[in-house]
């Protein structure tokens, strides 16, 4: 018996679904400094948002508060909507973009 | 003088704050659900951008979480309105707090111009700006305080 009719090579579509076997390239974010938000506050949110200990979040809060931006967080372009996302939330002024 | 918010041994918070505070923090949420309703500028500091260089890809992320984003604004504003009379709020609620707090210091800092040096504040009583600022001072005060009551 053959099997030939169900493995016969019809035409097979190209998967449409290529663009997602295509590595993400890292994307970076960015929290921003702004004159509202308090110190206090933003080190609590990247404590709380990120898991960071305090010594980390009160780096990156100087970083933003006395360099004017710091990259807080990085990876695949959805876990970075996401991150950006979650600090917009908490009223962060946080942008996205690609790790060049 | 006992602290305004202060956190107690079983993960509560006691919050110590006179009727008429309370009276004010009520009266933030309609003000601001208003706010939302309409298509004041000041607005986009609570939608910021998150793709500046990418026309496409901000429209894109705008329709995608706008209204997810203004959802959560509000349950913020919700709680802290449901909740302005208690003397006891749990982690959730107090972190609520804080979001509806600075939610509407981003509004008032933002329409008030506030920058990081500047402190100052109209001399003259009767500028329509005074009673802006003091209530952005109070929330000020307020904001840090309930920050320092919740970090580890």
């Amino acid at each position: 018996m053959s099997l030939s009719l169900s493995v016969a090579p019809a035409e097979v579509k190209e998967p449409e679904i290529e663009e997602v076997v295509t590595p993400d390239t890292p994307w970076v974010v960015i929290v921003w400094n702004d004159p509202i938000n308090l110190m206090s506050y933003v080190t609590f949110v990247l404590q709380k948002l990120f898991g960071y200990s305090r010594d980390k979040a009160t780096k990156l809060m100087l970083d933003v508060h006395l360099k004017g931006k710091a990259v807080v967080s990085n990876g695949t372009r959805e876990k970075a909507e996401l991150d950006v996302f979650r600090l917009h939330e908490h009223g962060l002024w946080a942008t996205m973009q690609h790790d060049d | 003088m006992t602290r305004a918010v202060r956190r107690s041994r079983k993960g509560y918070f006691e919050i110590r704050l006179p009727a008429s505070d309370r009276v004010l923090l009520r009266s933030l949420a309609p003000q601001m659900r208003e706010l939302l309703d309409s298509d004041d500028p000041v607005l986009e500091r609570l939608y910021p951008v998150a793709y500046p260089d990418d026309v496409d890809r901000e429209t894109e992320y705008r329709l995608l979480v706008r209204d997810e984003l203004r959802s959560s604004h509000e349950a913020a504003l919700a709680a802290l309105e449901e909740s302005a009379d208690a003397e006891r709020l749990d982690e959730e609620q107090l972190q609520a707090w804080m979001r509806a707090v600075n939610e509407v210091r981003l509004v008032i800092g933002t329409r008030l111009d506030v920058t990081e040096e500047g402190h100052e504040r109209p001399t003259d009583p009767d500028d329509p700006r005074s009673a802006a600022f003091a209530v952005y001072d109070y929330l000020t005060w307020l904001q840090g305080t309930i920050v320092e009551a919740l970090s580890p």
